[in-house]
């Protein structure tokens, strides 16, 4: 191997590295500048945007903290959040379990039947439930999407505890069972504890599937102290034709960075979803 | 015994669920494409492929699925581009991997509408970045910087891009999973008998990358033919149409617009695609399956 060559393919590996750095994460960090820029700042093109030529501020994390929904957004965001989670567990657990080890081979059909649910898009059902959000009298309530959200995070959840309930040895419960334990019992004081780590990343998978969704919460719900952060920061922080651009790109960093991170640490798990097996 | 009913109490609940709030309202929005049901009225009446004709009637619809296509093609065409080339260039570890993968993964895992702010400011028609850039470099004059978000050509061209920046990181993603689940010992006996970095690419690593490479496109579409977010928040399908998407405009239709029947009948030809992805998808589950 010529020294060279290593040399040449080091850097051209950096400059790929950079440039796709730069590209992905400009916005956010455009976020960042425009949060502590002081209007006369901002609003004036002949300033080099990059930097501040006035000294940063506060004011604009103030006017979003104390003059917007802002706080209401992200208490909303984590209650749904929480109840979604609550749901989906009770529901994707025992049936992860009960495709992966009960029912055969039809339960790993079953399965990937469920799993293709989650194709099918928000904006094809959006017309539909809103009739049904209005027939339960959920319209405008922050329980429409409450009750709506389950319907995409359970078919997700499903699948991935599937696989992780199948990576679990069978043999762990015919012993269990053999010691006097119930098949359902197995389930509670041995499966469900083993899981742990997986029931862990479905927690964090459903509640950032509920941070992602626009569609619904824009279509069910119209006033604003009822809004998530997805559709409140993005809708409403803008009055009329104004945009409280700092305020707003305040809002937007603070609500993407710690999904981010979050995700981050759950990553390898969700694309064992995601890659439906095609990645051994 | 027990066990014969176990499994099914054990599913069924989850099944139901799904079952009345994504099996229900699917056929509920073909039920209301043949129908004349609007926000707030009552009843419900019968009215043929009306709604399909009036909707296949009209130029924006045209435009939309015209849009559709093309905005779902070409970001999957540079995603793809992209993410094979990223995941090539972090495959191997290198001091600040894991922040660098942090970054990577911001803009699939920020939510879809406040990344598209992100950008709505980013190419502002007066405040544009870009345009500082640009003006600042020489490359236009100031006076006629682009509207990036105004003009048709240049809002489809953005539209397009901030599709990418959003998809970019989950196929690259899952692209890195599939490189990284490559047995080393392949490229290199490849490169020991004489193949070089680009002959080692094409015909080893990528052939054993195509299923993985098929999951990461198939959702990728998906995602981009069906998303609205990004079209609502950027440029509300305008200026004149030119951005708009077919479940932008069933939002239009039927929400804003009060509409639902046509809503629902618009937001019907997206199914199409819908089953070619899925079928494409129990394929590759199968396959899965069987190795």
């Amino acid at each position: 191997m010529a020294r060279p060559a290593r040399v040449v393919r080091t850097i051209v590996l950096w400059l790929v590295r950079i440039f796709f750095g730069v590209i992905l994460g400009f916005p956010f960090l455009w976020m960042l500048i425009t949060t502590f820029k002081r209007s006369p700042d901002l609003y004036n093109l002949k300033n080099n945007p990059f930097i501040f030529n006035e000294p940063p501020t506060l004011d604009n994390l103030r006017l979003l903290f104390n003059e917007t929904l802002f706080l209401r957004w992200i208490a909303n965001t984590a209650f749904a959040g929480a109840v979604v989670v609550v749901i989906t567990l009770v529901l994707a657990v025992p049936a992860a379990y009960a495709l992966a080890r009960l029912t055969g081979e039809w339960g790993t059909q079953l399965g990937i039947g469920v799993f293709l649910t989650y194709l099918v898009p928000p904006t094809l059902l959006f017309i539909p439930l809103s009739k049904i959000v209005a027939a339960l009298g959920l319209q405008d309530s922050l329980w429409s999407i409450i009750v709506v959200y389950p319907s995409f995070t359970i078919p997700f959840s499903t699948w991935l505890l599937m696989g992780f309930f199948k990576s679990i040895p069978k043999d762990l419960e015919d012993a269990a069972m053999v010691d006097g334990l119930t098949r359902w019992g197995a389930f509670i004081k041995l499966m469900v504890p083993m899981s742990t780590s997986g029931i862990l990343t479905v927690v964090i998978f459903a509640f950032t599937l509920v941070t992602q969704d626009f569609v619904y919460a824009l279509t069910f719900i119209s006033t604003a102290a009822h809004q998530t952060v997805g559709v409140g920061v993005a809708t409403f922080l803008v009055r009329g034709d104004v945009f409280y651009w700092q305020s707003l790109m305040a809002g937007c960093l603070i609500a993407a960075v710690p999904i981010g991170i979050l995700y981050n640490i759950f990553l390898d798990r969700f694309i064992e979803g995601f890659t439906v097996g095609a990645v051994k | 015994m027990r066990q014969r009913w176990l499994g099914p109490a054990m599913f069924m609940p989850a099944i139901l669920y799904i079952f009345a709030l994504v099996g229900v309202p699917f056929v509920m929005a073909f039920v209301y494409s043949v129908s004349d049901v609007k926000i707030g009225s009552e009843g419900y009446h019968f009215v043929g492929l009306h709604n399909f004709t009036s909707v296949i009637d009209s130029p924006s619809f045209r435009q939309a699925v015209k849009n559709s296509f093309i905005f779902t093609i070409s970001s999957q065409i540079l995603v793809l581009i992209g993410a094979n080339i990223l995941a090539l260039a972090l495959r191997d570890a290198f001091p600040g991997r894991r922040f660098m993968r942090f970054l990577v993964l911001l803009p699939w895992v920020a939510p879809v509408s406040i990344g598209s702010i992100g950008w709505k400011w980013i190419l502002d028609s007066v405040y544009s970045v870009v345009n500082w850039v640009l003006v600042r470099f020489h490359f236009v004059k100031e006076f006629d910087a682009p509207v990036w978000l105004g003009i048709p050509k240049l809002a489809i061209i953005s539209v397009i891009l901030v599709h990418t920046w959003h998809m970019l990181p989950f196929a690259t993603v899952i692209l890195l999973a599939g490189l990284t689940a490559i047995p080393r010992d392949i490229p290199e006996a490849a490169a020991v008998d004489g193949a070089g970095f680009f002959r080692t690419l094409f015909q080893i690593t990528i052939p054993m990358m195509l299923p993985i490479i098929n999951v990461a496109v198939l959702f990728g579409a998906i995602f981009t033919f069906t998303d609205m977010t990004v079209i609502y928040i950027l440029t509300r399908g305008g200026p004149f149409d030119s951005t708009q998407v077919i479940p932008s405009l069933a939002f239009f239709t039927g929400i804003l617009g009060s509409d639902l029947s046509e809503g629902a009948a618009i937001s019907i030809f997206m199914v199409p695609l819908l089953v070619i992805v899925s079928y494409f998808m129990l394929r590759t589950a199968h396959r899965a399956e069987v190795t």
